[in-house]
């Protein structure tokens, strides 16, 4: 342990820098009264076009990105570059999307998804549907944010539970206190050292080795052509070239789909602050195909990961190739990097249940300070819920959770993106898609083996084409399938539901809903004067 | 919280009436959702750049194209104030 004396200093005095701060978040920008869910779940929805970048950025490229990524590139090569392709697609994707989404949610106070879909749709069993399934998909991402931190601590040679258990602890304190202020003003700390960290080792690590960058892809080749597995390289070969591009569009209609992604965008101050933000976005996604890139650098540098954790890697380079104290900074980044993404995470899901569950079925008239209290203390046991997870079960399993996270988020796209631009749909017609899509991501996923790990089930996303009976060696996302069942299923629900004359529901959203600015009038405003 | 007769969410001094999300330049977004998708054109090693294969090189220039149309999209679309 004592090896690693300096870089755990450095880590600690880090991470109780951040812990201050986000006690103190609380008084940042204060608003009067703490105790509503706009204050402390959205922030005030006050945030301008810096705090944006910095807490969505901080929000979307989380520390398990930044650990498990590299960790792809070393193990399998080009496919694990799917990351850059998924995060340039996105912005131009969504850029008109979340600017109705905004507007239809600033006139009306939403605060989730959800909250959209029962107002456009009238239909609360539809919203039940779409925040369970927010839920659920974000809770395996909260713990996947331990394993970044597991990854780290492992390489100092910490071990045991104990020590995430208290960080999280941490985090849990002040998110209850602050709320979402706490993650947008350690997320200034946490980019600036992921950026400075980044920065050096991209020009460090190829410095120390031999031949500079064309010696590193050279020595990435020579280690995968020496494997048997077929489907490694440096390049993308003819099976999953289709899994690369249906992966990273299938991510990119996913991400904004994540409860904790909306947040971050529905705590914006206007709509220019999103567009301006799907400009400056993509220099994460820089960031991250550098970050990427450590994953060859550790195979030229010889690394190996501890015991069979592939995730180790990234953290392995950093100890050999840096100085001591400096290892400790970048420890440090990838373990505040997690703590942003999980009080987001946190606090999106206990949004989630307050205004879907807990207001719609168990407190109808709850009051504001009512909705803030219970989304508080929700926000504790999801950080609870995830902390079991690491301590029960395996790591690996969270990593499944996740995988299937991704499917199962991309089924509520008919209702929330779709649904901001057409009421076709009938209501209907969206949970018999819905239920479709999930019945089918479930049966792709666990019906994809891999024959290296001999692990027979939910080994991983990419579904071989030859089990649909095609003669082929491509695979493709599962969630992509899922998705398209979804869609042909709530097409055919819509016209059996409109044939038989099915009740339609109220829409409570209104065409120029959607078009609405900082400044224009919210229907809350309004019901006051009644 | 205002006055009584407290504006509709029609009311014509909102200046919502005539807004819209429509114009031409949002064609423009379309290019950085192709491009990246096409493994066509990057999923090779030659040229090097810098010892960069083509695939990484190349796509690490799809991120300044993305940046580039969502930028311009940004500038020409903003509210005018």
């Amino acid at each position: 342990m004592s090896e690693h004396l300096t870089e755990i200093i450095v880590f600690s005095a880090l991470f109780l820098l951040v812990s201050g701060m986000g006690f103190v978040a609380a008084r940042w920008r204060r608003p009067d009264n703490l105790a509503t869910l706009d204050e402390w779940g959205l922030g005030g929805r006050s945030f301008g076009p810096w705090i944006t970048w910095f807490l969505v950025g901080g929000d979307l490229y989380t520390a398990y990105t930044f650990v498990a990524v590299p960790a792809l590139l070393w193990g399998a090569g080009a496919m694990g570059f799917f990351a850059v392709p998924y995060t340039i697609v996105v912005y131009p994707i969504v850029f008109l999307v979340l600017l109705r989404l905004w507007s239809v949610s600033h006139v009306h106070g939403f605060v989730t998804p959800a909250d959209f879909v029962r107002a456009r749709f009238g239909s609360p069993t539809l919203a039940l549907l779409i925040a369970i399934t927010g839920i659920v998909a974000t809770m395996p991402y909260i713990a996947l944010q331990l394993v970044g931190i597991e990854a780290v601590l492992k390489s100092m040679g910490v071990t045991g539970h104990l020590p995430i258990i208290i960080a999280f602890a941490i985090l849990a304190a002040y998110t209850y206190q602050s709320g979402l202020r706490a993650p947008a003003l350690i997320a200034f700390v946490k980019d600036t050292l992921i950026y400075i960290v980044i920065l050096v080792a991209i020009f460090a690590i190829p410095a120390q080795l031999e031949g500079g960058w064309s010696g590193i892809f050279d020595a990435a080749q020579a280690k995968f052509d020496a494997t048997p597995a077929q489907g490694d390289g440096i390049l993308l070969n003819a099976g999953n070239q289709l899994q690369y591009i249906t992966l990273a569009l299938g991510s990119a209609l996913a991400l904004f789909l994540y409860p904790h992604s909306i947040t971050g965008v529905l705590a914006s101050r206007n709509r220019d602050v999103i567009k301006r933000n799907m400009s400056a976005l993509p220099a994460y996604s820089l960031l991250l195909g550098l970050i990427a890139l450590l994953g060859y650098m550790a195979i030229a540098a010889g690394i190996k990961p501890i015991g069979t954790d592939n995730n180790t890697i990234v953290p392995q380079l950093f100890d050999k190739m840096f100085p001591d104290w400096f290892t400790g900074v970048a420890y440090a980044a990838i373990g505040i990097g997690a703590l942003v993404p999980a009080a987001i995470m946190s606090i999106a899901a206990a949004n989630l249940f307050t205004r879907n569950i807990y207001k719609e079925y168990l407190k109808p008239d709850a009051s504001d300070a009512d909705e803030a209290r219970v989304s508080k203390i929700t926000s504790l046991l999801v950080k609870v819920g995830a902390v079991l997870c690491i301590l029960f079960l395996d790591t690996g399993f969270s990593i499944d959770l996740q995988l299937i996270g991704g499917v199962i988020i991309l089924q509520t796209l008919p209702s929330v993106a779709l649904g901001l631009y057409t009421r076709w749909f009938h209501r209907v017609g969206l949970i018999a898609g819905w239920a479709g899509g999930m019945a089918a991501g479930m049966l792709l996923l666990y019906n994809i083996g891999n024959p290296v790990t001999g692990k027979l089930h939910f080994a991983g996303s990419a579904f071989p084409l030859e089990k649909l009976g095609l003669d082929t060696k491509m695979t493709i996302y599962a969630g992509v399938l899922a998705l398209a069942v979804n869609l042909i299923v709530a097409a055919a629900g819509t016209l059996i539901a409109r044939g038989a004359k099915a009740s339609e529901g109220d829409d409570a959203t209104r065409p120029d809903h959607y078009l609405a600015d900082e400044g224009d009038p919210r229907v809350k405003d309004l019901d006051l004067t009644h | 919280m205002t006055t009584p007769d407290a504006p509709e969410l029609t009311t014509p001094d909102a200046p919502g009436q005539d807004r819209s999300d429509r114009s031409p330049w949002n064609w423009l977004l379309v290019l950085p959702i192709i491009l990246p998708l096409v493994p066509l054109l990057f999923n090779f090693d030659e040229p090097r750049i810098l010892g960069f294969p083509r695939f990484y090189w190349l796509q690490f220039l799809f991120i300044a194209v993305g940046v580039t149309c969502t930028t311009i999209v940004y500038q020409m679309t903003k509210r005018r104030r």
